[in-house]
């Protein structure tokens, strides 16, 4: 993996330096070189990750996870739900299909919810690059406090008995047994291939523009100025962080280069996560895809939840650390 | 023959569908291609990862873009 790297340096070096002729050490060499390092390094890592995760992934269509979790109740099924919502392969366009099947076949919907929102949270492709990136220590930390996030959210919804909020036909679906195809071992290499293409395809844009933003804090971006108003001391930044960040729809993949120069630039680590997870958790095009089953009201208690949570997660992450 | 293709408008189903129509054009099959959009009948199917692909009403592969290759396997 090092040699990796170095061989990433050496080209953004002949890049930056000889072929545009910027001074190193220079702002704008700066920031151009840690974009064209940046790129190269997430691009690469991304798609040697997508495609282990994906064989991963193969075990756990959604299928199964619904049969294993109708055999859970309770607080135990929130965990369950929630651990599985890392590993069961999802997209925000399977969102309202997953959530009819599972409320459908008799899951509680606090347990339905435990799932729809550590997935798009803890996406396992955003934590390998946590890892990369950060180390593990702060990729556990993140993985974990998703999953709490993901507890925590449904068990409130499930207390709240928001059964009502459901849009009616929804229990009157009788949804169809569809059949599970059995797969060998060439046919998971094969989905990993093709998830590699379509998530690299889907995702390098958000990751260019997320380095290009990230590029410009690291060379431009005022330290001193960050530091004081979204560094550890400052009580509120959280709660602001999680404020801007929800409106904001992007991919955990391209808000973590963003992240990582404004951590260099002294933004506290909680603050900066707990961006990262509004981001990704709450955003408008998921809300407007929910809007279909859920009604209005369930919808600000599910932006609230989750906000709510996210926010401890962040007061969390700056005290532990 | 009936080819269904499930899924509520994306990018990927409309690679299936175009994949669905070139392996009719290879293999020289005649099929009606119906695309289902909406996400009732699309649950009431028993999908739960869209896209899918079904021959005259079984649904066949889901939760990936099916290849031209592997519908026209499906369909012969």
């Amino acid at each position: 993996m090092l040699l990796v790297f170095w061989i990433f340096t050496k080209f953004a070096d002949l890049v930056t330096y000889s072929l545009f002729g910027l001074e190193a050490g220079s702002r704008l060499g700066e920031s151009v070189h840690f974009f064209f390092y940046d790129t190269t390094k997430i691009i690469f890592l991304l798609s040697i990750m997508i495609f282990f995760i994906s064989i991963i992934r193969s075990y756990f269509p959604p299928e199964k996870t619904k049969k294993l979790l109708s055999n859970y109740r309770k607080i135990t099924g929130h965990i369950m739900a929630s651990l599985l919502g890392v590993v069961t392969p999802f997209c925000s366009c399977s969102s309202v299909p997953i959530f009819i099947g599972f409320v459908e076949s008799g899951i509680p919907l606090g347990i339905t919810f435990s799932f729809l929102i550590t997935s798009p949270i803890v996406n396992e492709v955003a934590l390998v690059m946590l890892y990369t990136i950060f180390g593990w220590k702060i990729g556990t930390l993140y993985l974990a406090s998703g999953i709490l996030v993901g507890i925590v959210g449904g068990i409130v919804i499930e207390a709240l008995g928001m059964e009502k909020q459901v849009e009616e036909y929804v229990y009157q679906i009788s949804a169809g047994e569809s059949e599970v195809e059995e797969l060998e071992w060439n046919d998971r290499i094969d989905f990993a291939k093709a998830e590699v293409k379509e998530i690299v395809s889907r995702v390098w844009k958000y990751v260019i523009i997320g380095i290009g933003i990230g590029a410009a804090i690291h060379g431009y971006a005022p330290a001193e100025l960050l530091a004081e108003y979204a560094g550890p001391n400052n009580p509120l930044s959280v709660i602001a962080a999680v404020i801007v960040g929800i409106p904001l729809y992007s991919n955990a993949v391209g808000t973590i280069p963003i992240v990582e120069a404004l951590m260099g630039k002294g933004v506290a680590l909680g603050t900066a996560l707990s961006f990262m997870m509004a981001t990704t958790a709450l955003s408008l095009p998921a809300m407007i895809i929910l809007r279909k089953v859920i009604k209005p009201k369930l919808i600000t208690v599910f932006v609230t939840v989750v906000g709510v949570s996210i926010i401890g997660v962040g007061y969390m992450f700056n005290f532990v650390m | 023959m009936k080819i269904t293709i499930y899924g509520p408008g994306c990018k990927n189903c409309v690679n299936l569908a175009d994949n669905a129509k070139k392996a009719l054009t290879e293999t020289g099959v005649e099929a009606e291609i119906v695309k289902v959009e909406d996400m009732k009948e699309i649950a009431t199917a028993g999908i739960m990862s869209t896209p899918a692909i079904g021959i005259d009403g079984e649904v066949k592969i889901k939760g990936r873009v099916a290849t031209v290759e592997e519908i026209k396997e499906l369909i012969s």
